[in-house]
């Protein structure tokens, strides 16, 4: 697994808070150039693996390099490697954009004038050029993410941590920041993302490692992923309460197996991977004479990943 | 693996230029928001009106010769509210996450620590400055020569630089910013009073004049009062320095304790 292409490595990484087991023991590997979605629901580590790799915290047991350097004895170094954006590494919201930019520039030794060309860029590529002279704390949830991500390439990092880049956001800003991400991949940053959303983890990544409780619970490419949980899901609600025992019963014979039933709800679940499987069950209904208020085929959602690969303990982030 | 081929170590000249960007930055602050200023200057400012105006009389005599010796004092006060201002922006950042961008940068650990003292010197300079020149519109004279006056500021800003380790470390240590200044002001409000600042110690009670003849803040506004107005200024002096080394024996070691703790 130690090759010279491997951009992060992470071995064995142990980080307890007091009684708190924040990471028992992780594994991480992402080949240069590769984006790793890191998925899980609050509390399961994701942050606390981003820190130790961001140099931010000292791991208590285990090691990680990041470019070839050791997050805790060569700390400088990976420091001129990575860039950072997440719930923490904030930006001064007291000053605009353009000064954020300007004064990190600086920091890096840039010169004054290499230091404003380069905010003028990163503010010309993000779109945030009309405001870059206003405080940050005036800009929109969608734009603060953009300098956000803007100060973390000022240096032009190879490693990029995004610690839920999209948390927060609305479907618009979403999507501007998925490109940015797949902009930079492009060209050639690796990416360690984390996520609470699979769609995001799916949209954006190479692989996918699971985290739950401080443990990687799987890991994958996206399909392989799905496949494990079961792929798609069929989800059918009969308008009639009274028809809910015999829509379960055409299921169970349809798929073989019984769905998941909430009686409260009126609301059958059931793995799909028959692709005629909606067709033929639209058919039975009819052939019945029962109609449905909802009738759905769904990828899985973090919720059913999380239920499928770590049992019924885990509650999932909302 | 391959190292990327990148230095691991930040030289001193780089440190000192990352202290000054960082400085700078706090000083791009003060202009942006000055009423941050305020906060701290305010206190010391409405004390001058107050006691000049209501207890001039009755406790100096005459209003003018009270003023004359109060600005002096009051100037150590001023330094002593300004000292909170480094706690509470080091907090600040510490807390909105900036401080955690900073770490994650190929700086040297101390630089946004050094550039939070260089940025404290402008604060003293100016909450020093805009306490004089509020003196002099209601009638403050320096009685000496402009060097001695200057030579006053300088200590000012010297002395605060010996109590910020004290703000460091609250800083480093509550959760919220604005928990600095209520955990110091504690210590500032009986130190300043129970001094020669606003009342001559003589009309004070033997076991609290024990106390105000060693009160650092005492023996600082004599110092002030010698540059200012004249006088000498030996004895004060050395005992103030023995405060000022004292302070920053104890709280430096504590201050930076702490501030390794969260950058490490």
């Amino acid at each position: 697994m130690l090759d010279s292409d491997t951009a992060i490595l992470a071995e064995g990484l142990v980080k307890k808070f007091g009684d708190t087991t924040a990471l028992g023991g992780v594994d991480l590997a992402v080949p240069a150039g590769k984006i790793l979605g890191v998925l899980g629901p609050n509390g399961a580590g994701k942050t606390t693996a981003v820190r130790i790799l961001a140099t931010l915290l000292r791991p208590d047991a285990g090691r990680a390099l990041v470019g070839g350097h050791d997050v805790v004895r060569s700390a400088t170094a990976v420091r001129s490697l990575i860039g950072l954006t997440g719930q923490y590494a904030s930006v001064d919201e007291d000053l605009s954009g353009r000064e954020n930019l300007v004064m990190i520039g600086r920091l890096l030794e840039m010169s004054r004038s290499t230091a404003r060309a380069r905010a003028r860029a990163l503010l010309d590529q993000f779109e945030l050029t009309d405001a870059a002279d206003r405080s940050v704390k005036t800009y929109s949830g969608g734009m603060r993410r953009r300098i956000d991500l803007a100060c973390s390439l000022v240096g032009d990092p190879r490693v990029l941590y995004l610690d839920e880049p999209t948390t927060g956001l609305d479907p618009h800003s979403r999507n501007e920041v998925w490109a940015i991400v797949r902009r930079l991949a492009g060209s050639g940053v690796t990416v360690l993302l984390t996520t609470q959303y699979l769609e995001e983890a799916d949209q954006l990544a190479d692989r996918i490692t699971v985290f739950d409780h401080g443990h990687v619970v799987a890991d994958g490419r996206p399909d392989e992923l799905k496949r494990k949980v079961g792929g798609q899901t069929l989800q059918v609600r009969p308008t009639r309460a009274q028809d809910l025992e015999q829509t379960d019963r055409i299921l169970t014979e349809l798929t073989g197996v019984r769905p998941a039933r909430n009686d409260d709800t009126g609301l059958l679940t059931t793995p799909a991977n028959d692709p005629v499987l909606l067709s033929t069950l639209v058919r039975s209904l009819d052939e019945a004479g029962i109609t449905v208020d909802e009738l759905a085929l769904r990828l899985p959602s973090l919720d059913e990943v999380f239920l499928a690969i770590t049992g019924d303990k885990t509650e999932p982030a909302k | 693996m391959t190292a990327i081929a990148v230095p691991n170590h930040v030289s001193p000249l780089r440190t000192i230029q990352q202290g000054m960007t960082l400085a700078g930055r706090g000083i791009r602050k003060i202009r942006k928001n000055p009423e941050q200023l305020i906060d701290v200057t305010l206190q010391p400012i409405l004390m001058l009106v107050m006691f000049t105006y209501l207890f001039g009389g009755a406790i100096g005599g005459n209003r003018d010769t009270y003023l004359q010796n109060l600005l002096p004092g009051l100037m150590v006060q001023t330094t002593l509210f300004a000292s909170l201002g480094i706690g509470v922006a080091l907090c600040t950042d510490i807390s909105k996450g900036v401080f955690d961008r900073f770490r994650s940068l190929p700086i040297a650990r101390s630089a946004p620590l050094l550039g939070a003292v260089f940025g404290d010197v402008v604060r003293y300079a100016i909450s020093l400055v805009i306490m004089l020149v509020f003196g002099m519109i209601l009638g403050f004279r320096v009685q000496t020569d402009p060097l001695s006056a200057v030579l006053d500021l300088l200590l000012m800003i010297a002395f605060g630089l010996c109590l910020c380790w004290a703000s460091v470390l609250v800083g480093m240590i509550v959760k919220s910013p604005q928990a600095v200044p209520g955990a110091l002001i504690a210590f500032i409000l009986p130190l300043t009073f129970a001094s020669n600042v606003f009342v001559p110690t003589e009309t004070l009670p033997g076991w609290l004049q024990a106390f105000t003849n060693i009160n650092p803040v005492t023996l600082l506004t004599e110092v002030n009062r010698g540059l200012l107005n004249g006088g000498a200024v030996g004895r004060p002096l050395l005992w103030g320095l023995v405060w000022m080394v004292g302070f920053v024996a104890v709280f430096y070691p504590l201050a930076m304790r702490a501030y390794r703790r969260r950058v490490s």
